[in-house]
């Protein structure tokens, strides 16, 4: 490229320039889903199964329609178009029909003119159940005599890995047991939405999703709508970890609106949320490490097993890094890994920040900790004679091309100076705060060190793309760009991003961003940390094209008047610039304005083969985190003193929204290693509400002290990785060890409960490895 | 039933249903949607507003408790374009992210420092517990309070 911006443009990359939302969310003005509101609007209610699998005898709306106030209840049988919907498989039910297979499958839909309306009609609903036998336990899917929850069976999908001589001998082993629970995303902004039937037919629906594209191809099928017809539009997004992946209320209000003719909005209550989306997939991993007597790995055996719940949802994906990732961020020449997720009726479970690599993560660094006490080796010196770097081969032959600065992330976050021990101290920093009625006479402080890793952007195969449109015009005060970008701002700060590298690439400060919906192409999901690199490297191309069509503009102008352009032309300011001198103002050529669309791919990537063996990830993501904790060992209590953690960010565009980045994906990995889990008796869900289910409150979180390690990605805009996950990935790791340093106990599931680090609770136990499916 | 109440200054009235909280009563009829709904049973402080000057979950108040009572919101704090110190701070410090907790934390940020103008950081912790945060980790979100205190204070 000929031309540079020679004069910087202020909150430009690099700059941790303002959020672009952030004054109207301060001052309670952002609209979110659930603060739509439209002349006429018709509130919807879902009606659930109250059981985890039984067949429905018969759906009587009859009574729920004859309530005052209420216009429209729908079945199965109302569903115009396709009746399934679903991300890789369409396995899922618009609405039940014949038979339900987790508690809080929708059955039904009601329409009124309140919300309270609603929910009086939705109780109206008379719905016979016949009770099935549920399968409620991972491992009891797999058996032979298990109850079917689809026609191919309850395996979802196994991925196996072969690598090297899986058999080659080791002088030490260490084996171990290790399960995660289910946790939840816990959006703070429930799943939202409004639906309005347009005159052509169609409907316009506005809603809080990660990624409009992928909806509108499951919302336009089951309303029997042509694509364009189906307008999706970006609702405020409170929140979304992975939880707005999966369509929810989408086709559901869409349903409505089409029918009653009128807009429907539907926001779930906190328990409807619970019940109404995906789950971290709760994990058994069994895993068996051999090392030389110098700690080198040699061998690394897993299996992992996931509960998919009763439908499909991501779970496929989220095995297959589950297992790419089981062997850490570790070079191991030998390696036989099996991974299956399977089919229960407990609810469903797909997409959540780390998808995967967080319940291998809590594995392997468990692992490497067994195996650095049976060897008598230093933990973090282990890992860094272990550690993958450019040109290593991982278990699945895919050699790291990119930047992988495992041993800088270890060294950086293991050379952050320790918090002191407090001489003296307020009683309501004891664990548990004002709930330890203790004298601090059982504290113990324990220190644990976890270093992991994680896929950026879409795998094996997958041809993940990312369009933006990008408008050059002339405002009343100098030159305006309009990014349109489908990309979903789910709190992550995309939007700000895309406008960073919009001023950056054209000079230009003043940058607005088109309302995202599906009228330019699809952005992709905002999920899998891809969207800086995605559609930022979309709005980059597209810069780049206006750029140049400008530059021919003002080329064109200068031989009209003869003058000779020797030098390079820039932007700077408000001006055309050629050799240091202005020629211009940039706005005497934007009449028309200048449009250019770009789509951005990452390299391709394969599928990998049947032993497992793929080029299947574009680049990696490393992080270490080491946690310092105390212990009441008399109450079972915790108090998580310090997170300090060095992060692989390649560079970062928004530093102070990366370091945002690390401490709040930190929270949630704290969160599933102390509290979060989703409780199930019987495939029924006992805790759906933030009285039941805790996520980590400001008393929870400790400091977290990052350093961001800048090494840019070749062949990336920016050299910029994606830096929303890494840090849950380790987080939950990192702080079970350094419980496991303070109490000498095994600790092997998380969340840790008071009972494990009081002993009252065995340590989960198995006589053999999780099974691998079985004939079908 | 028909409730008066004062609401950011202003007289309004409204009809409600008798089971109706303050909460609905704000986002449903009155169009004050910066309270946020949430959780339905106070435990995440999104919808925190005063009544008569007093830090409440607007969830957990009927409507009719406030009937010729006073309410201030969210949307009371900024005058116009000017934000609130406490505003300023959460966009300075970057402790938004998805925003959806932020209205209720900055209300009781503002009820905070209008008690305790210089917190210390436990301080802050304990009046700050009952708002859940899922994106930011609080890191920034102590960090907008230090510096909204700097600049109550005029530091």
């Amino acid at each position: 490229m000929s031309t540079r911006i020679r004069e910087r443009v202020r909150g430009g990359v690099g700059e941790s320039a303002r959020r672009i939302d952030g004054a109207p969310k301060v001052k309670g003005q952002f609209l979110y889903g659930s603060d739509l509101w439209a002349e006429d609007m018709l509130w919807g209610r879902t009606v659930r199964s109250p059981h985890p699998h039984a067949r429905i005898r018969s759906v009587d709306v009859t009574e729920a329609l004859a309530l005052p106030g209420v216009h429209a209840a729908l079945v199965a049988a109302d569903v115009p178009g396709k009746k399934t919907f679903g991300l890789e498989l369409a396995d899922q039910p618009v609405l039940a029909w014949e038979r339900v297979r987790y508690q809080g499958e929708p059955v039904a839909l009601v329409a009124a003119v309140d919300l309270e309306t609603a929910r009086r009609a939705a109780e109206r609903v008379r719905v016979t159940y016949e009770e099935l036998p549920a399968v409620t336990d991972m491992e009891q899917a797999l058996r032979a005599d298990a109850p079917r929850l689809h026609d191919q069976g309850n395996v979802l999908k196994h991925v196996h890995i072969e690598h090297g001589d899986p058999r080659a001998p080791a002088d030490v082993w260490v084996e171990g047991y290790y399960e995660t629970g289910m946790q939840d995303q816990a959006i703070l902004g429930p799943e939202s939405g409004l639906a309005v039937p347009a005159e052509d037919g169609g409907v316009d629906l506005y809603v809080a999703t990660q990624w409009l594209h992928v909806d509108q191809e499951q919302v336009a099928p089951a309303l029997a709508l042509p694509k364009e017809k189906v307008r999706l539009h970006l609702a405020g997004v409170g929140g979304a970890f992975g939880a707005r992946e999966d369509v929810s209320m989408h086709i559901h209000a869409c349903l409505l609106a089409l029918r009653t003719r009128r807009p429907v909005k539907m926001v779930y209550s906190r328990e409807e949320s619970f019940l109404g989306h995906v789950h971290r997939h709760p994990a058994r991993i069994w895993m068996r490490h051999g090392a030389a007597p110098d700690g080198r790995l040699v061998t690394v055996h897993a299996r992992l097993l996931i509960d998919g719940g009763a439908y499909a949802s991501s779970s496929p994906a989220v095995i297959t890094n589950a297992a790419t990732f089981a062997a850490g961020p570790y070079e191991v020449p030998n390696a036989l890994i099996d991974g299956t997720a399977v089919y229960t009726n407990n609810p469903p479970c797909g997409a959540m920040r780390g998808f995967g690599a967080v319940q291998a993560c809590f594995a392997y660094e468990a692992q490497m900790d067994k195996l650095a006490a049976r060897l008598g080796i230093d933990p973090v010196a282990l890992r860094l004679r272990n550690a993958l770097a450019t040109g290593a081969v991982l278990p699945t032959g895919q050699v790291i091309r990119g930047t992988a600065p495992v041993r800088e992330v270890i060294r950086r976050c293991a050379a952050i100076p320790l918090p002191a021990e407090p001489v003296e101290r307020d009683p309501l920093t004891y664990p548990g705060g004002a709930g330890n009625v203790s004298r601090g006479e059982h504290l113990r402080r324990g220190v644990g060190f976890a270093v992991g890793y994680k896929n950026i952007a879409y795998s094996a195969g997958f041809d993940d793309s990312a369009e933006a449109r990008v408008k050059l015009f002339a405002g009343a005060a100098g030159p305006v760009v309009e990014v349109h970008s489908a990309a979903a701002e789910v709190g992550q700060g995309v939007h700000t991003i895309l406008v960073q590298i919009a001023r950056e690439e054209l000079g230009v400060e003043q940058v607005m961003l088109h309302p995202p919906d599906t009228l330019v192409g699809s952005a992709g999901s905002s999920s899998a940390s891809r969207q800086t690199m995605m559609s930022g490297g979309a709005v980059q191309l597209a810069c780049r094209a206006v750029r140049e069509q400008l530059f021919e503009r003002v080329r064109r102008w200068a031989r009209a008047r003869g003058l000779a352009l020797s030098g390079p032309l820039a932007i700077a300011g408000p001006d055309i610039v050629a050799d240091g001198r202005a020629l211009a103002p940039v706005v005497e050529f934007l009449d028309p304005p200048i449009v250019a669309t770009r789509v951005y791919h990452h390299r391709k990537t394969a599928p990998l083969d049947e032993r497992g063996q793929g080029d299947a990830h574009v680049l990696f993501a490393f992080a270490a985190q080491r946690a310092v904790v105390e212990v009441d060992e008399e109450l079972g209590l915790v108090r998580v003193v310090q997170i300090a953690c060095a992060q692989d960010v390649g560079r970062a565009i928004n530093p102070q929204s990366v370091y945002g980045q690390i401490e709040g994906g930190t929270a949630q990995g704290l969160g599933l290693a102390l509290m979060e889990e989703i409780r199930l008796k019987d495939g029924r869900v006992l805790n759906p509400s933030f009285t039941d289910y805790l996520i980590p409150t400001i008393l929870d979180m400790p400091a977290v002290v990052s350093v961001l390690v800048e090494e840019a990605e070749p062949g990336v805009p920016f050299g910029a990785k994606g830096v929303g996950e890494p840090s849950t990935v380790v987080a939950t790791a990192a702080i079970v060890a350094a419980l496991r340093q303070a109490t000498g106990r095994e600790l092997n599931r998380v969340p840790v409960r008071p009972d494990d680090l009081v002993g009252l609770a065995p340590p989960p136990a198995r006589p053999a490895p999780p099974p691998v499916p079985g004939p079908i | 039933m028909l409730i008066r109440l004062k609401v950011n200054g202003e007289w309004r009235e409204a009809d409600v249903w008798p089971g109706a909280s303050l909460l609905t009563l704000l986002r449903e009829q009155l169009g004050l949607v910066g309270s946020k709904n949430a959780c339905e049973q106070g435990e995440c402080g999104s919808c925190s507003v005063w009544l008569d000057g007093v830090l409440v979950c607007a969830c957990l108040v009927l409507a009719a408790q406030a009937q010729e009572r006073e309410v201030r919101t969210v949307e009371a704090l900024a005058d116009g374009p000017r934000l609130h110190p406490v505003q300023e701070a959460f966009l300075e410090a970057g402790a938004v992210q998805c925003g959806f907790c932020t209205p209720g934390l900055i209300v009781a940020i503002v009820d905070l420092l209008e008690r305790d103008p210089s917190p210390d950081e436990l301080t802050v912790r304990e009046a700050l517990a009952g708002n859940l945060c899922r994106c930011t980790g609080y890191a920034k979100i102590l960090d907008a309070v230090r510096l909204a205190a700097q600049k109550m204070a005029g530091v």
